[in-house]
This record gives structure tokens, sequence and C-alpha cells, in this order.
């Protein structure tokens, strides 16, 4: 197979947005009839080209190889799922044109066309059915799928009383029996238990090795893609930005998500993260003497100071934050309510002040960023991670250790230094 | 095997191994609709014979005795109730039909699959009602002393099939019209209410003036049935030229349906 299995040329998809959908209320596609019956035959009535033009897609190009597993990122809204839907020939392209060579599947959610009353049996044989399998496909493949879902027992209970982790693990087991030669799979991954996801991450990627298959997978998640797609396509106001090697491409979306440039401050700037519990306002990285931090060596004990507005105190707010890595990977989150309550810094009316540190010598070389994040205890979420809550970054290149023998950045995520003993 | 996707497809461009592909689908969207509609029901398929066996006896005592209604000599009940059968038949799966994308929306918008199958397998569902209640009505033929002609029981597949198509033909353009303007969703249960008027159920063709009967034959149900009750109970000879009339009404119908669902088909994601 020289040709790409999937080709995309100057793929575009126009929305109307606004109050006045592209589709004409009844009585003035009537009255167009009326006024001349054969237009509507001859072409659709169009509304002139104008401030409610929203191009969710322009100009995407990429083509994929057989047997490649191509990630898709970019924020919410970026059009990946609209490039999604028109892969999947859900909803057609405005301009350009999609080339598939091969049988293709999507998965675009969870449990789509299951039916509340039927029972797992019977959903499973719906589902298969409605994602493209025969009748004798599905039968052959039951055992495996229902053993996959670890839901044997209760295959003759309806849906509608399943657990949600139940559902999800059936609904992604029978896509996950599918054999297509392109799966498509929008970020059905974020529901279920983390050991669930590990199992369907598992098992994607036997399927891409063992089968060769195609997939093309949308995620949030930095550690799903690239621990399954070789190359990833970065998607940012309906343009690729970029697509090639999965770490390269990570890498320039999390600058452009979390700062546009090597930020050691972030200020509040609009409403976005406002709400009555904690209102961020600023969030800087300093040394021991309040000094802005951007570029530091190893040695030294790192600050990150969170300051915001309080106008309801609530004994569940935490605040928090999520370091990662370069490459998105999350290397902990941090609370102020991870020690004993008692603690725990008071959280008062008005403004409020917190810092935590980040000891020297624990982290190793590299780039990292400090993302902001908030929640009510078991309640909600007031800044989601990885939802593009504020962050800042910072860099720390050299002085690793005091050893004459450690002087190189080593492998690893972390380079703590730790102490030895003879005894 | 190669998909090319592009803005435009020209409505007679179908694809027919496709269909073919998604064949179980109908089946199992049918299946699934029969079996989700009497769940949680007490009397669950009873209600099918409920309804027109109900409608029967009080369009009986109304039309039939009260009223007075010619019946070409059939004894009223079992004349309105062979009306009433294939009339049924229609209507419920018309209206099913009509609000098949609309009910299914999630579907619609997440998954792929040839759409027609959506109304095709809610008329299919039909079939089911409609051969629960024909048990009735062949209990009432014996019960009559009636026996069905050659000609009639020759003429009854071809009926059934005239009837799903005619369905299927105006649930194509509502189902398909509903996807954008919910309008349909109002206007088709008194639209339904109103046709049984226009359509010879509780009242024989032949009080309708022979050089008038082709009006009635727009209404492919009148040609339908008027022959139904011929070839079924006899009475008076099929009028083949009124079947004619409501064959080619019906294919009509179908053709506008039809070319209007191609034409909108792939906005119903965008627009629904």
């Amino acid at each position: 197979m020289d040709k790409p299995i999937i080709e995309v040329n100057n793929l575009g998809k126009k929305y109307l947005i606004g109050e006045h959908q592209p589709y004409l209320a009844l009585r003035d596609s009537m009255a167009q009839f009326i006024r001349n019956p054969f237009h509507l035959f001859k072409k659709r009535i169009t509304l002139p080209e104008g401030k409610n033009d929203f191009w969710a897609l322009k100009d995407v190009n990429f083509t994929v190889n057989r047997g490649e597993v191509i990630g898709i990122i970019g924020r919410n809204g970026a059009g990946k799922s609209t490039l999604l839907k028109i892969i999947s020939q859900i909803t057609p392209p405005t301009t350009g044109s999609i080339h598939l060579r091969g049988r293709a599947a999507s998965l675009l959610e969870v449990g789509t066309g299951f039916h509340p009353e039927l029972t797992g049996r019977e959903n499973i044989m719906l589902n298969g059915a409605l994602l493209g399998m025969k009748k004798q496909e599905i039968k052959q493949k039951f055992d495996q799928i229902v053993e996959f879902a670890e839901i044997s027992k209760f295959l003759d209970t309806p849906v509608k009383r399943y657990s949600s982790g139940m559902y999800v693990r059936l609904a992604f087991s029978v896509a996950a029996h599918l054999e297509p030669e392109i799966l498509i799979v929008d970020e059905v991954l974020a529901v279920g238990d983390t050991e669930f996801q590990k199992k369907c991450l598992g098992k994607m990627e036997d399927v891409t090795h063992q089968e060769g298959r195609t997939i093309l997978f949308v995620s949030h998640n930095m550690d799903a893609i690239k621990g399954l797609c070789k190359k990833t396509i970065f998607l940012e106001k309906g343009k690729l930005i970029n697509f090639g090697n999965t770490n390269a491409v990570i890498e320039k979306y999390l600058h452009s998500t979390h700062a546009t440039e090597m930020n050691n401050v972030w200020q509040v700037t609009d409403g976005k993260y406002e709400n009555q519990y904690f209102s961020p306002t600023k969030i800087t990285l300093t040394n021991d003497k309040q000094e802005l931090i951007n570029t530091t060596e190893n040695n030294i004990d790192l600050w990150i100071n969170i300051e915001g507005i309080v106008q309801k105190p609530d004994p569940a707010l935490q605040i928090g934050y999520v370091l990662y890595d370069q490459y998105g990977t999350i290397l902990y989150w941090s609370f102020q309510t991870d020690t004993k309550a008692d603690k725990w810094p008071k959280i008062t009316l008005g403004s409020n002040r917190f810092k935590t540190k980040i000891p020297k010598r624990f982290l190793n070389e590299g780039t990292y960023t400090v993302e902001f994040s908030s929640a009510l205890f078991f309640k909600e979420w007031l800044c989601e991670p990885g939802k593009y809550c504020p962050a800042i970054n910072f860099t720390i290149q050299g002085g690793l250790s005091d050893s004459p023998y450690w002087t190189m950045k080593r492998p690893g995520l972390l380079a703590p230094e730790f102490e030895w003993i003879k005894y | 095997m190669e998909i090319v996707i592009k803005p435009k497809n020209k409505w007679w461009q179908i694809d027919f191994r496709e269909l073919w592909r998604f064949r179980d689908l109908t089946y199992f969207f049918a299946w699934r609709d029969f079996k989700v509609k009497y769940k949680q029901t007490i009397i669950g398929v009873l209600w099918v014979v409920f309804q027109p066996f109900i409608t029967m006896v009080v369009f009986t005592v109304f039309f039939g005795n009260l009223a007075k209604i010619p019946s070409d000599n059939i004894p009223y009940p079992i004349f309105v109730y062979t009306g009433l059968l294939f009339w049924t038949f229609f209507s419920t799966s018309l209206s099913n039909a009509s609000n098949s994308f609309t009910l299914n929306e999630g579907i619609v918008t997440k998954i792929y699959f040839p759409k027609i199958i959506m109304p095709v397998a809610s008329i299919v569902t039909g079939i089911i009602d409609f051969a629960v209640a024909a048990v009735i009505f062949a209990f009432m033929m014996g019960f009559y002393h009636y026996t069905p002609s050659i000609t009639g029981l020759l003429l009854l597949p071809l009926l059934i099939i005239m009837t799903m198509l005619s369905s299927l033909g105006i649930g194509l353009l509502l189902a398909s019209l509903n996807v954008k303007y919910r309008d349909v969703r109002y206007i088709l249960p008194f639209f339904i209410q109103l046709l049984i008027f226009v359509t010879p159920v509780i009242y024989p063709v032949s009080i309708v003036s022979p050089e008038n009967r082709w009006i009635l034959g727009l209404n492919p149900m009148s040609g339908i049935i008027n022959a139904a009750r011929s070839g079924l109970l006899g009475g008076s000879p099929i009028d083949w030229t009124l079947l004619g009339i409501s064959a080619v009404s019906m294919i009509v119908y179908c053709l506008i349906g039809f070319v209007y669902f191609r034409m909108v088909e792939k906005y119903f994601a965008d627009v629904i």
C-alpha cells in the first residue's frame, strides 16, 4: 500500500453562528418556493457571507499512512471534534476533500446508541451493528466483549441500572472489538476509572501493533497521547499548527497554551477565573528573598506564591497547583489541604496570599509548568487541571549537586539528592 | 475501497453497497423499537390489539349505528376494522418515521450510518403491530363467515408493501423537515387525525360519485383500503383504476420524499 490511508486536502468547515441559523424559518423557505418553485431544486438558498461565518476548520492538510496512530490535540474549540466528525462522515466539509482508503469506524462518545431500557446483551448487539459490525461478527466476539467489560453478571440487566463505570466499560469494550481499518476515537477515555483506562490504552496499543490499524485519537491527556501516538496533530482555531513527532508537538502545544512565552508571573486580566470562593489574581515564582525567578540552578528552594480574593469563605475550598514537565507529564498535584487539618492555612474573607515550596534538588533539569488549580472538595472544580487554568513556567539548569561526580543531567523525571549512610 | 468525502454529493448517487453492509442495522433498530415499546407495561403486546379494537367498537356505535353510514352491505364492524387495520399501520408508521431522526438525535450526531435506515426501521417495526392486529381480523372474518377471494389474498402482500411505501415516502419528507423545523411535531398528529376523514376508513368509496373518485386516489391509502375490502370481504369488484391512481400518487410521494431527504440528509448533524 503506497497511497496514504487518509488524505486530507484543504479541508474547511464553516458554521453560521448567531441567532439566525443557516436554515431559515419554514415560512421563508415557503415564500421563496412560491416565488420561484424551481429555485429549490436548483440550488440552496444562500445567505450572504458575513460576520456570522465561523470557520471551525480552515485549510487543513495532512496525510496518514496505514498503521499510524495519530494524536490530535488542541484547546477546546480548536476544531478537533469537527475534524473527527468530518472524517467520520457525520457532517460534510464546506471546502476541500478527504480520501479514506479503508473502512472507518468512529467512537465519538461513549455509549451513543445505548438504549437504557435494553439489557447489556441487547445493547452489545445493537451497538455493534451501529458501529458497523455484522450480526455474525458480533456473535463471534460476544464473549470477548463481555469478558473485557467485566460485566458478565449483569448481562441481562437493563443498562439504565448500570453504574456509570459499567456503562463506560461496556461501551468501550464493544468499540474496542471493532475491526475497521481506521478507528476514530474522541476523548472517550476521559471517563471511567483509571484501571479501566489503562486497560483500554493497553488494548488500543495491542490493536495498533499487532493488527496494523490506523487510529486517530483526540485527547487532553498528554500521557495517553505520548504513550500511543508517534505523530501528533496540533490544531488551533481551526488551523493545523503543527504535525509531526509527538514529543515535539506536545512541547509546542504546551508552550502555546500555558503561556505564550516563558512566564514567571501570571496576573489576572479578565473575569474568566472569577468565582465567589477563590478568584486567583496573581501567581508568581520566587526565591527565598521574594525575588522573581525564571531560569534557575537546582540549588535553591523555589516558592510558588498564589494570591486571590475570597468573597465567600468555604471550608471545602482547596487551592493548589499541578506540576508538569515540558512534555506535559503530570509530576504531582499539591493542595493547601494536603496536611493534617489543623495545619491548613486559614482562608479569610477578602485578599489571601499563600506560598508553597518546591525544595531544592528535587526536580531535574528541564522546563516545568505550574498550573493553578482549585476546587470545592468533593463538590466541584473551580479550576480543573488541564483545562487551561492560570499557569506559569520556569526552567532549571545546572546546580544539580555539589558532588564532583554528578555534574551532568541524569535520565529521569526527578533528580533528588538523597543521603547515603553506612551502618 | 476508497471513500471520498466532499462538500456535495448528488442526490441520485446512492451507495447501495453501503446500504447492504448496514442491512443488519435496519433489523436491529426495528427490533430495538419493538422491544422498548412495551417495556414496563403490564399487558405488553396486547396494546397493539387494544387500540384498533376499541376504535372499531366506538366507530361502529357512532358511525355505523347512530350516523348510519353505509358500508356496502358489509357488517359495519368488520367493514370499519378492515379500514382501521391498514389505516393504523399507515398512521403509526408515518408518525414513527417522521419522528425517527429527531428521537435519535444522539445517534444521528455521533455515529455515521446510512440515515434512511431509521425511518425504514420504524416502518418495519409497524409490521409486527399490523400482524397482531391482522390476527383479530382473521377471527372477525371467521365470526362473520367471510372467505377472502384468491385475488384478494394474492393482492394482500402488494397492499401491505404499498402501505409501507406510502408511509415511507411521506414519512421521509416529514422526517427531514422535522430535523430543521420542529413544527412538524405539532402538525403531524393533527394532520393524521384529519387525514382519516379523506380516507375511506369509516365510509365506503361508493359514497363518492364515480367521476370524483380520482380525487380520493391522490391519497394512496384510499386505493389500498378499498382494494383490501373488495378483495377480502367481497361486496364489490376491486376498483383497479382507483388502486392505479393511488399507486401513481404513492410513487410521486416517495420520489418527493426521497429527493428532499437526499438533499438535506448530510446536514442533519449540523441542524438537528
